[in-house]
């Protein structure tokens, strides 16, 4: 399984990273590698195995409807690039 | 071309739970920014989901509620895309195994029929923040307060034939999430909002056309502005050799159009997975009918009631029933009143007609039931009649008291005296000489209606408070005893 | 003093030898002297340190202290502590001051511990090395030339150089295991949900799990009492009955059946660590256990599986990291896209970025069947292994990791290469089985790990058995430290 050049370019766009132009050809290495490494999964029928998303049988525990949190917004904003009236700001959206 | 518009509607309805779906903060409405957005809400690193029971408690018994398959186990998945009023990158939902299955709602069409709306299920989200764009130059501010609101979403089957459908459909399940009090039903605070999908086809064609979307609506009148204008949109299109291009829309509302929207994920490749920090909701047989034990009278079987216990007729019956606290007024203003007729007409004339021309919904009335009820009492006592019970209305809209306290004040207690009366009467008959030989002229039968000048006369001498009965079996027999 | 376990420092503490004070004034010191060798603090806190321990010695002093009072431990960056830069090892967080506690980290402050400092770490605990770390690479202190393992390799490196007695780690493939393999240190990672998620920067959450890293069995259960608990903030926390880990450390290993799968002695594995590991199982045989061969048939696809489960919750959990609330933001955007592209593009480093590519196609449209179905079936096929194998044995040996620590640089270029590294841990975070590795010998001067698997909640056992090697051996006891002052690279 090998990817091209656009196909990491479409998956980097997805996933919102910018991509040095120059080392896209190691990325596309990289992932066409490892796309084979997990392909070897493929060798291996599992259609009447129940597909397995947490480890333990757990079941959800539910939380009481209780206000707990208090405002606690000048702290947490403490650690934010850029807040204007309490507000995070980013560039305008346009919908 | 004949044409048909198939219709699907995605109802959002804010669950009204006191803390956020998965986190402590409070859902309250009107705070100020980012005051009710916890560490969680703000998906600080590390920070964690746990499910609040309200939640799913008010789904379960939405699902009740509508007859549908109840989701034994249910799984949040994670639907993924990048947007500043989406802190954690992804929205927490329920693609693959929603709370709430196949279930159905009937609707009232306005010629009278009913039809069978197909609600294809209806699963537990999250909310998203809130975006202020007029606020700064160049930037948008983020406000998260509303982020983790928990929502219930509300997909029907596309079973929609047209706009007024659409509306009967949303009014009904927002009478029901309003019933059950799981939602506050406020539309203009976005508790409640629509998403119209809306396809046309040449009418006996199978296969559907493309559909567009027309997201966070949030009125029911716009509602239907926007499918009708987005049905004529697309035949025009089409009729004119173009073609409808799938697409997100928005509704303006002060232009009265639909307009494409900009995308929020180009590819709209969401990549939803289950969620790997929150576990599988599992419910059993026992918890459903708890959930159910608790039901209110819903919006049709009080509707039927209201027919059976009242003797109302269907139309009164679907108005009085339709929303929780329009039908517990009515029925605590015939409890106070001991009369469903009329209190019936009162609810249904005088009373909205103040509430319409004051703009006022039921629960904002002046007027309370237990007080409306008393007035009717009068008028069912014979204190007063109907037109007095009318001023006694008004004042009592205006604030004036109650209705004793403003009959006593204003004397319009109603004269029964007969001795009263008959002096009354008397003189009508007296200073009425050409009336009175009409009336003799005239043939028997049609004597009846002769009577009402009289009647007029009367209750104009006596400022309307005298009994109508009374005195219209007075003016009978003194006139009558004239033609003798 | 720096060669004594916690369980000595807590009896030096009692008997009135030094004080909390002294103890982490004369650890701060070393640190202070020693870690530019080996690079394994990311930040020392020392003022908050020293208040800590003033506050232990007083509780002390009250005839209040408990087990873990005043005792100096350090955390994995990866534990969000409130005040203090929480960075994950990433550009992304270096401006990060968490606002709050990480459960674990409220509960060891609640037990009375002192936080020297947040240890270095892969970034986003992505990596068997810790070169992927924005603060530099890790040096394995008993040969600075290599790497610590990864990704807890500060914790490991800082706990192996007796920098700190004992350091928090987290695990999400082996990243407690592999370090603590590659380091000569004892580590466990217990059972998933053993150990609250809360606060713990998740990197996959399925598969991540907190635990200790220490230098005795004894002290792994000292931490543990402290670290593991039910906690109401994560729902995939269990809720089981409070264990005092540290009951059952002497209980005899007689008749203790091992299972030793065939996939674990391959010919792949370095035959000086198959030979030390071999002659660890003798010892466990003379102390009364008895051994059989077992097969792990699925353990080749546990790295195939684990590739992709692990990138496609770390792509989305990583989504949250967008330069609006947190974290690192590019300077003057010009719009939305720009702002996301260019402060995730700066603030993640090359390991993060492929992983967070690979677990986005993984997860997109037309593939989800094909890669993240199949890697949870596959899962499901892994776990069943482990079920049926442990319903015969008590434990599972074999070697931590196939290979002892390599050389930095050496698998940079690699990635699969560096991922066959945690052949042998991996298929435990996707069973959520708990899992040990301990010191076992030595190869050529680097240590040799001894992975110890137990069953579910089996983690009094594995402690168990770890210390009755460790009262039978001295592994446990080798020091890089004694061995370069001694001029010697063995023991």
């Amino acid at each position: 399984m090998s990817l091209d050049r656009s196909d990491v370019e479409k998956i980097a766009h997805l996933a919102r990273l910018q991509i040095d132009e120059a080392d896209i050809p190691e990325y596309t290495e990289n992932l066409s590698n490892i796309l084979d490494l997990v392909n070897q999964m493929q060798s291996v029928d599992t259609s009447q195995v129940e597909p397995l998303a947490h480890p333990t049988d757990a079941v959800q525990r539910l939380r009481a409807d209780e206000v707990t949190e208090t405002n606690l917004r000048e702290k947490l904003q403490t650690v934010s690039p850029a807040v204007e009236e309490g507000l995070f700001q980013v560039p305008k959206v346009i919908e | 071309m004949e044409w048909e518009a198939v219709i699907g509607l995605e109802i959002h309805a804010q669950l009204a739970t006191k803390s956020k779906i998965f986190s402590g903060a409070s859902t309250a409405f009107g705070a100020e920014p980012n005051t009710q957005a916890c560490a969680v809400d703000l998906a600080l690193p590390g920070t964690l989901p746990v499910f609040n029971d309200e939640a799913l408690r008010m789904a379960v018994m939405f699902g009740v509620a509508i007859d549908a398959e109840i989701g034994r186990k249910s799984i949040f998945d994670r639907k993924n895309y990048f947007y500043p009023d989406l802190p954690k990158g992804y929205q927490t939902t329920q693609l693959f195994h929603p709370i709430v299955g196949v279930g159905h709602v009937d609707i009232e069409l306005p010629n009278g029929k009913h039809k069978r709306i197909g609600v294809t299920r209806a699963h537990l989200e999250e909310d998203a923040g809130k975006s202020v764009h007029d606020k700064f130059p160049g930037m948008s501010g983020i406000d998260l307060n509303r982020a983790g609101t928990p929502l219930l979403e509300i997909v029907s089957e596309p079973d929609i034939r047209s706009a007024e459908e659409a509306v009967a459909y949303a009014k009904k399940i927002h009478a029901i999430v309003t019933t059950l009090g799981i939602c506050d039903g406020d539309m203009s605070q976005g508790s409640f909002r629509c998403d119209c999908n809306v396809s046309v086809r040449p009418k006996g064609q199978q296969e559907l056309g493309t559909r567009t979307e027309s997201k966070n609506i949030n009125s029911f009148r716009f509602i239907e502005k926007a499918i009708k204008g987005e049905i004529i949109r697309q035949i025009d299109l089409i009729e004119d050799g173009g073609r409808v291009e799938q697409a997100t829309r928005l509704y303006d509302a002060d232009k009265d159009e639909t307009r494409s929207m900009r995308s929020k994920e180009e590819a709209n490749d969401y990549r939803y997975f289950p969620c790997p920090d929150l576990l599988p909701i599992v419910i059993d047989d026992d918890y459903i009918e708890a959930v159910r034990q608790t039901l209110p009278e819903l919006p049709d079987a009080r509707h039927a009631r209201f027919m059976d216990q009242y003797g109302l007729g269907d139309y009164d019956a679907s108005v009085l029933s339709a929303y929780r606290d329009m039908a517990d007024y009515f029925e605590t203003v015939v409890a106070s009143a001991g009369d469903a007729k009329l209190a019936v007409n009162w609810v249904m004339g005088e009373l909205s007609k103040f509430l319409n021309s004051n703009n006022l919904g039921i629960t904002d009335s002046p007027v309370s039931a237990e007080g409306l009820g008393q007035l009717l009492a009068r008028i069912k006592d014979d204190t007063i009649n109907g037109n007095v019970a009318k001023q006694v209305f008004e004042a009592m809209w205006n604030g004036e008291g109650s209705a004793d306290q403003i009959i006593e004040a204003k004397g319009l207690k109603q004269v029964t005296d007969s001795g009263a009366l008959e002096g009354m009467v008397d003189e009508v008959i007296a200073n009425a000489t050409s009336q009175v030989e009409q009336y003799k002229a005239a043939e028997p039968e049609k004597r009846g209606k002769m009577l009402g000048f009289f009647m007029g006369q009367v209750m104009k001498a006596s400022k309307g408070t005298a009994n109508p009965g009374q005195i219209n079996k007075m003016l009978k027999q003194k006139l009558d005893a004239l033609c003798d | 003093m720096f060669e004594k376990t916690l369980a000595e420092l807590a009896q030096g503490l009692d008997a009135g030898e030094y004080s909390s004070v002294e103890l982490t004034e004369a650890y701060l010191s070393r640190i202070n002297a020693e870690d530019g060798r080996y690079n394994s603090f990311i930040t020392v806190t020392p003022e908050q340190a020293l208040a800590q321990a003033q506050a232990a010695d007083a509780t002390r002093a009250a005839g209040e202290a408990g087990a873990f009072t005043g005792l100096p431990m350090a955390h994995k960056d990866i534990f969000c502590t409130d005040g203090v830069r929480t960075s994950c090892g990433s550009r992304m967080l270096d401006n990060f001051i968490s606002p709050y506690n990480a459960t674990v980290v409220e509960k060891f402050n609640s037990a009375g511990a002192v936080c020297l400092g947040k240890t270095n770490m892969d970034e986003f605990a992505m990596g068997s090395s810790n070169e992927s770390s924005f603060y530099g690479a890790v040096k394995n202190p008993w040969n600075t030339d290599c790497v610590p393992g990864g990704s807890s390799g500060g914790s490991a490196a800082a706990v192996a150089a007796r920098l700190v007695p004992a350091a928090t780690g987290t695990d999400t493939g082996g990243s407690i295991r592999q370090p603590a393999a590659l380091c000569g240190i004892t580590g466990i990672k217990p059972t998933y949900g053993r150990v609250s998620r809360f606060g713990m920067i998740a990197f996959a959450s399925s598969l991540d799990q907190g635990g200790p890293m220490t230098r005795s069995a004894e002290d792994a259960a000292l931490m543990l009492n402290v670290m593991a608990g039910f906690d109401s903030r994560d729902s995939t926390s269990l809720q089981m009955p409070i264990e005092d880990f540290s009951s059952q450390l002497n209980q005899s290993l007689k008749g203790l059946k091992i299972g030793l799968p065939k996939e674990y002695f391959s010919d792949d594995v370095n035959p000086v660590i198959a030979q030390q590991v071999q002659a660890a199982i003798k010892e466990y045989e003379a102390l009364g256990a008895t051994v059989k061969e077992v097969s792990l048939p699925n353990t080749a696809l546990a790295v195939p599986a684990y590739y992709i489960i692990a990138p496609a919750e770390a792509s989305s959990n990583l989504s949250r990291f967008d330069g609006v609330r947190y974290g690192h933001r590019c300077d003057n955007p010009v719009d939305l896209e720009d702002l996301y592209k260019r402060s995730r593009g700066e603030g993640f480093g090359a390991e993060v970025k492929r992983r967070i590519m690979v677990g986005t196609y993984a997860l997109s449209e037309g593939f989800y069947d094909a890669y993240y179905k199949k890697a949870q079936q596959i899962r499901r096929l892994i776990k069943q292994d482990f079920v049926d194998v442990l319903a015969d044995v008590d434990v599972i040996m074999g070697p931590t990791t196939p290979h002892p620590a390599f050389k930095i640089g050496e698998k940079t270029s690699d990635p699969i290469a560096m991922y066959m590294e945690d052949i042998f841990t991996l298929s435990l975070n996707l069973a959520g089985l708990p899992g040990m590795s301990i010191p076992c010998g030595d190869a050529n001067g680097l240590p040799v790990g001894l992975q110890i698997i137990g069953n579910y909640f089996a983690e009094q056992k594995l402690l168990n058995v770890a210390h009755m090697l460790q009262q039978a051996t001295d592994w446990h006891r080798m020091s890089p430290i004694t061995a370069a002052s001694a001029g010697v690279s063995e023991v």
